[in-house]
């Protein structure tokens, strides 16, 4: 009897716990893996007494996945700008109107309006950046602002190179090396792009997530790579370089969102506000290392940032960004056959 | 009918109903947690794919002929889908090659075993389960650690000024059976062990007595009495390892599918659910395979020393 009553006690104690832990606040958000600042985290929680967990995925398909299935218990997820028109289409996202939130005022101009959320009804920039390449220039020091990089391989870089697997990103650039646009439904372009990928696979030594680790240990040489991961090997290894690819590449952002089935609602409206205000935008790029489309947040990132060259992008390349968008199932389906016959 | 044997009848009918009865709760688990899943598999595997994964519920036969079959993305002829084909014999011949390594690794590690003194087997048998005590996503970063360019080995053999350059040992086929053999070792031992346990090694003595090589008497003794062990051990190694996932795109680079990766391609970036589920099942198809291979060479076994 008296072990029951213990028992009892105990589970009343957890209860109200519990229940303190919700007076005060919680906000459960899911973003990509090493994404997120401790620091700026640790200012909204002190700010709002507000708990805040986060929650690691790896690509959009798998957060699309999880989300899709109902009862995820996510509050906020941070999806890729070509993946944004699905997430509302298929009505995962609330419609909070960032757009007449407080600090809106603070987003840069070209941001205010995008394509793929037109008038910001869902979403708050997060970060922005570059699918390009990186090499090691002890290795290898010629042009790398060039997708031959990864297609075309040299031979001081064959056998070294590592290509990121994000199918999209890895068929796209195949496009523009052949002079394709992105997305395209062109079955000639499309079957050079499948021979090009067959021919230029023998000289990859992987094909993996985990650059900025691998790169500083000199497992691999060369990779295709985002513009702020390569900041970051640069930072550990002055010797690595980010390339621009001449043929073309995709301009991505990924963007805050609020679930349709939030639990905390008000929480993650504070939030989107939040992240909004220059400073705090700042110090979230100050730790993974992008850009991040809040006009004034300059002023409240290190240094070195400002003159980074994988960060300002050079005006002879400028002109080569191509927008990240939703390609059409038909091509998408056409995409998948390409990549799994180059994985065979 | 005597009174007697009606009473031992309705006794063994009454122990029947028990042992049903008792093993309900059991039973239940396996059809909800083992049937269900795999019925919706099942039926996932003949439905038409969503946009953006999941499934339409318009049945289809679509996922099935594409495991085999695929039209040509430019000419759009129909033939054989060698993509998936290569990536099936990729797996099986991999599989088996880790089934022959652990066999050839455990033969003589259980022998030894079970050769020890009673009370010394214990602690043996413990040392071989300690790898189980970490995940298995940690014993093969530890690999990768040890055999990466700037890792343990490159680095020792550079010192010692064997290598003049690191020797590319992580991300090929190479590395993972290294990896399969190290995770499987385990499940081929201790079959293995429980075989030669009940050998009576008198058997062996009176082989060597009557003047058998000890290569005749491993063939014609000791392999014969353990078949079972080894059969079981190898059917423990070469199923987990068909659908192996972790250690093939960790240790291999992700550079060329195995099975398992494959099937979480169709489920992932794929967008392919039911192609993702027919794989699943064709898998599990090469595994009952197998499985009857076993069963009818048990039974072999078993008939000839029963």
């Amino acid at each position: 009897m008296k072990r029951i009553k213990t028992t009892l006690a105990l589970a009343a104690a957890l209860l109200a716990s519990t229940g303190l832990a919700h007076a005060e606040g919680v906000l459960n958000i899911y973003n990509w893996g090493n994404y997120t600042s401790p620091e700026m985290i640790k200012k909204f929680e002190d700010q709002y007494k507000v708990k805040v967990t986060i929650t690691d995925y790896d690509s959009n398909d798998t957060a699309l996945a999880k989300v899709r299935q109902g009862g995820s218990g996510f509050d906020m997820v941070v999806p890729s700008q070509n993946y944004i028109p699905i997430w509302i289409s298929e009505g995962l996202l609330l419609e909070t109107d960032p757009g007449k939130m407080e600090n809106f005022k603070n987003i840069a101009d070209v941001w205010k309006d995008p394509e793929f959320d037109p008038g910001r009804k869902y979403t708050v920039p997060w970060a922005m950046g570059i699918v390009g390449t990186v090499v090691n220039t002890d290795v290898y020091n010629g042009d790398v602002n060039t997708w031959g990089i990864i297609f075309d391989t040299p031979a001081e870089l064959k056998g070294k190179v590592n290509v990121v697997p994000e199918m999209n990103d890895v068929i796209d650039a195949a496009v523009l090396y052949n002079g394709g646009t992105k997305c395209t439904g062109d079955l000639t372009i499309l079957k050079k792009v499948r021979d090009t990928l067959v021919k230029a696979k023998p000289d990859w030594v992987a094909m993996e997530y985990g650059t900025i680790e691998k790169m500083g240990s000199g497992d691999f040489s060369a990779s295709s790579d985002w513009n702020g991961s390569a900041f970051r090997q640069r930072l550990a290894n002055p010797k690595i370089k980010f390339g621009y690819p001449k043929e073309g590449f995709v301009n991505w952002s990924d963007n805050l969102a609020v679930l349709k089935d939030a639990a905390n609602v008000e929480n993650a409206k504070l939030f989107l506000n939040f992240m909004m205000d220059p400073e705090n935008a700042g110090m979230n790029s100050s730790f993974h290392r992008y850009a991040n489309g809040i006009a004034g947040s300059e002023a409240f990132m290190p240094a070195d940032m400002k003159d980074a060259p994988e960060i300002n992008i050079p005006a002879e390349f400028a002109s080569k960004g191509v927008p990240s968008q939703t390609c059409p199932p038909e091509v998408q389906e056409l995409y998948t056959k390409i990549w799994t016959e180059l994985q065979k | 009918m005597s009174e007697a044997a009606e009473v031992i009848e309705a006794e063994a009918r009454r122990d029947v109903r028990n042992r049903w009865l008792l093993s309900m709760p059991a039973l239940l688990i396996i059809l909800l947690a083992a049937a269900g899943p795999l019925l919706i598999v099942v039926v996932y595997s003949f439905l038409t794919p969503g946009p953006y994964g999941d499934v339409q519920w318009q049945p289809t036969l679509s996922g099935w002929v594409n495991v085999f079959l695929e039209r040509d993305i430019f000419d759009e002829t129909l033939s054989l889908a060698d993509a998936h084909v290569s990536i099936f014999m990729r797996s099986v011949w991999l599989s088996l090659v880790t089934t022959v390594l652990t066999l050839l690794v455990g033969f003589p590690t259980a022998y030894f075993i079970a050769t020890r003194p009673d009370n010394s087997r214990e602690l043996w048998l413990f040392l071989i389960t300690i790898p189980f005590w970490t995940n298995l996503l940690i014993r093969t970063f530890a690999i990768l650690q040890i055999i990466r360019n700037e890792g343990l080995i490159n680095t020792i053999m550079i010192k010692l000024g064997l290598f003049a350059s690191p020797v590319q040992m992580l991300f090929t086929d190479g590395a993972i059976l290294t990896g399969m053999v190290y995770v499987y070792l385990p499940l081929m031992v201790l079959p293995l062990y429980a075989s030669m346990e009940k050998l009576d090694f008198r058997l062996l003595e009176a082989g060597y007595d009557l003047y058998a090589t000890p290569f005749q008497v491993l063939r014609r003794i000791i392999v014969p009495l353990v078949k079972p062990g080894i059969i079981a051990g190898s059917i423990l190694v070469f199923i987990p390892a068909l659908g192996a996932y972790v250690t093939p795109s960790i240790l291999g680079g992700g550079k060329n599918l195995m099975l398992g990766n494959l099937i979480e391609l169709q489920f992932g970036q794929g967008r392919n659910w039911p192609l993702g589920a027919a794989l699943s099942i064709t898998l599990m198809l090469i595994v009952m395979v197998a499985l009857l291979f076993y069963v009818r060479n048990a039974k072999g076994a078993g008939g000839r020393h029963g």
